[in-house]
């Protein structure tokens, strides 16, 4: 058991320390993508560094996954809770909708209301990731034994007490692995926000596509790519270290 | 210690308790029994305020219980429920834990107190402690729910069918462990069951419900002696009065045994007592009181030789210890066909005997105790 954490984290430091100096070696980029498309003249998206794609690629993400977290969790412990049962299936039903929305036509409803930029990206990610983490803390807390929570009552814990002592450490597992879809769809998604200007690793892809540029859009898409594997295998070993494997 | 006055429970139309009353005393085991759906987890709950009575009071030590906060009441009550409910991501000494962390105890006092009751349970504090509820027996995992419910030391304990989940030899064995337990810790217990056979074994008070009343409160004995219906004495059985057997220690009902050291001048003790023996048997022990045999007397008259009309036993398979009980010791009569067992004790020193006229007069209803 202990061995195998090791490798996880031994793997993961691999995969980091692989993606920074691809990040900050734009000397590799060159060679591979001139030798893959020796017809461009241009093969390095010019107008910023990777460096700072992938910085602004991560903060929508983040502020996106961060409001999505706060939001879905409140909400699924509402929902769950005897106060808040009456809304459970609307809330179900509402999140459930959203993700039906395409990204694209989110950004283009937004984008009147809150004009171009990071604004209506991260408002969009917001609603997309908010489902996954919503829909998990709600089965997570909707499937605990009833008894555990009858014995819970009997000993005298309070409400709060048996929300988080109880219910939220039981829950986690269901809860984390939503996180962590959540976190990976939104990685891929965050790159639609390119079109009304909000950059991140969507720009060089847009970009390549508009001036027909393959080489552009194999430098976004491939960062994005790896940034979903290692953001996956760091929220799954994060997990396993908070959830105990052993019961 | 706890009296229910006319406890009322309605949901919407459903009575589920109706206009409840009873005490318990202090220290005393009552057990309440009935058909499923008779209440008897409705009643139980309304004491630790997981359910508000519809009206009627409550008093625990004196003190009416919606005075307390429930959760401070609940604190200072042990509760067992019928599907144990382990917290399965904690170990079996943080379920035990709980309570103890809840009223501020230092963890050197409730480490300590962990290993008491893993000793007390019969579970090895070394094993079992780190262990995880998952890992546990049916068995094991009740006897952790019942640690749990006794970590604060709370003088009243709700056990709600605590051994209902496991075979039913294994649920003999906590039974009788947890009666070894209170006979030392004296707990106040309401204990909620199915199963006649554990109540009788239990209480010192049964209450019988029905449909949410009370159709029978007494004693084991009385109630098995003395159904006050036709509803009771359906439900005791017909074998009631084995069963009332059960309640019954061959201790109370010893006889003086006839018995004879072997060494002493034995011949002419028995033909001097001749007509004082009533029985044709007479028990032989050694000198140091121990049963040996039997000694058939009219074989030994007409031969006047020892050997031959002694039957040499092994005391433990044939003799019964003094707190085995009456419908054990008739079921040893009737698979030996004999009317009278010896009783011995630990050492195998003949105490007494036990005779079938004693049983039949007991099993005549009203016996006295
Ligand atoms: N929340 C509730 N709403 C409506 N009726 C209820 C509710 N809880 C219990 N009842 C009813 O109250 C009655 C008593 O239930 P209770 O659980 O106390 O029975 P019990 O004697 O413990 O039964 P069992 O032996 O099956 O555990 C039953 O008829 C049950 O259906
Ligand atoms: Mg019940």
């Amino acid at each position: 058991m202990k061995r195998a954490r090791h490798g996880n984290c031994l793997i993961i430091l691999l995969l980091l320390i692989l993606f920074f100096f691809l990040v900050f070696n734009m000397s590799i980029w060159e060679t591979a993508l001139k030798t893959l498309f020796p017809q461009e003249k241009e093969v390095i998206y010019p107008r910023a560094t990777l460096a700072v794609l992938v910085g602004e690629h991560l903060i929508l993400v983040s502020v996106s996954t961060l409001m999505a977290l706060f939001t879905g969790l409140l909400f699924g412990i509402f929902v769950t809770r005897p106060v808040g049962r009456d809304f459970l299936e609307i809330v179900n039903d509402i999140t459930a909708l959203a993700q039906t929305f395409p990204p694209v036509a989110v950004l283009a409803l937004a984008v009147p209301l809150m004009g171009f930029g990071v604004k209506p990206t991260v408002g969009a990610l917001f609603l997309f990731s908010i489902l996954p983490i919503l829909r998990n803390t709600i089965s997570g807390l909707d499937s605990l034994a009833p008894e555990v929570l009858e014995a819970a009552r009997g000993m005298g814990l309070s409400r709060l007490q048996i929300l988080l002592k109880i219910e939220l450490p039981l829950a986690l597992p269901v809860i984390m692995a939503g996180i962590r879809i959540a976190v990976v769809i939104n990685i891929g998604t965050a790159t639609v926000g390119a079109v009304v200007g909000a950059g991140g690793l969507g720009a060089p892809i847009i970009s390549g596509l508009v001036r027909n540029n393959p080489a552009f859009v194999l430098e976004g898409a491939a960062t994005a790519a790896f940034l979903a594997v290692i953001a996956d295998q760091l929220l799954s070993s994060i997990e396993r270290v908070m959830v105990k494997t052993e019961y | 210690m706890i009296e229910l006055k006319s406890i009322t429970k309605k949901y919407s139309k459903l009575t589920a308790v109706n206009e409840i009353s009873f005490r318990v005393e202090e220290g005393e085991i009552c057990v309440l029994i009935g058909p499923s759906g008779c209440g008897k987890t409705t009643i139980i709950k309304m004491i630790n305020r997981m359910l508000e009575p519809t009206s009627g009071e409550i008093y625990i030590q004196g003190k009416n219980i919606e005075e307390s906060k429930p959760e401070i009441l609940r604190r200072n009550i042990g509760y067992v429920i019928q599907n144990i409910g382990l917290f399965p991501h904690m170990t079996v000494a943080e379920n035990i834990g709980v309570v103890p962390r809840l009223l501020g105890w230092s963890k050197n006092s409730i480490t300590a107190r962990t290993e008491e009751l893993l000793d007390l349970l019969g579970l090895d504090p070394d094993e079992y402690s780190d262990k995880y509820p998952g890992k546990l027996s049916g068995g094991e995992a009740q006897r952790i729910g019942v640690a749990r419910a006794l970590a604060a030391d709370p003088p009243l304990l709700l056990m709600d069918e605590p051994f209902g989940a496991v075979d039913p030899l294994n649920r003999e064995r906590l039974q009788i462990e947890f009666l070894k337990i209170q006979r030392k810790l004296k707990k106040t217990v309401i204990f909620v069951t199915h199963d006649l056979d554990e109540a009788i074994r239990l209480a010192d008070t049964i209450v019988l419900l029905k449909e949410g009343s009370i159709i029978q409160k007494d004693t084991p004995e009385n109630m098995l002696a003395h159904p006050k219906n036709r509803f009771v004495k359906n439900f005791v059985g017909t074998d009631r009065a084995l069963k009332r057997l059960a309640r019954f220690t061959v201790a109370d009902y010893l006889s003086k045994a006839e018995g004879l050291c072997i060494e002493k001048n034995i011949s002419q003790c028995i033909k001097n007592k001749r007509d004082k023996l009533q029985n044709r048997f007479l028990w032989i022990t050694d000198r140091q009181g121990r049963l040996m045999g039997w000694l058939d007397i009219e074989a030994f008259l007409a031969q006047d030789d020892i050997e031959e009309a002694l039957t040499r036993v092994n005391p433990a398979e044939i003799a019964l210890g003094a707190d085995f009980t009456l419908k054990e010791a008739l079921a040893r009569m009737l698979s030996q066909g004999v009317s009278a067992i010896p009783v011995i004790d630990n050492a195998d020193r003949l105490i007494g005997e036990i005779n079938l006229s004693t049983i039949e007069k007991i099993t005549q209803e009203g016996y006295p105790k």
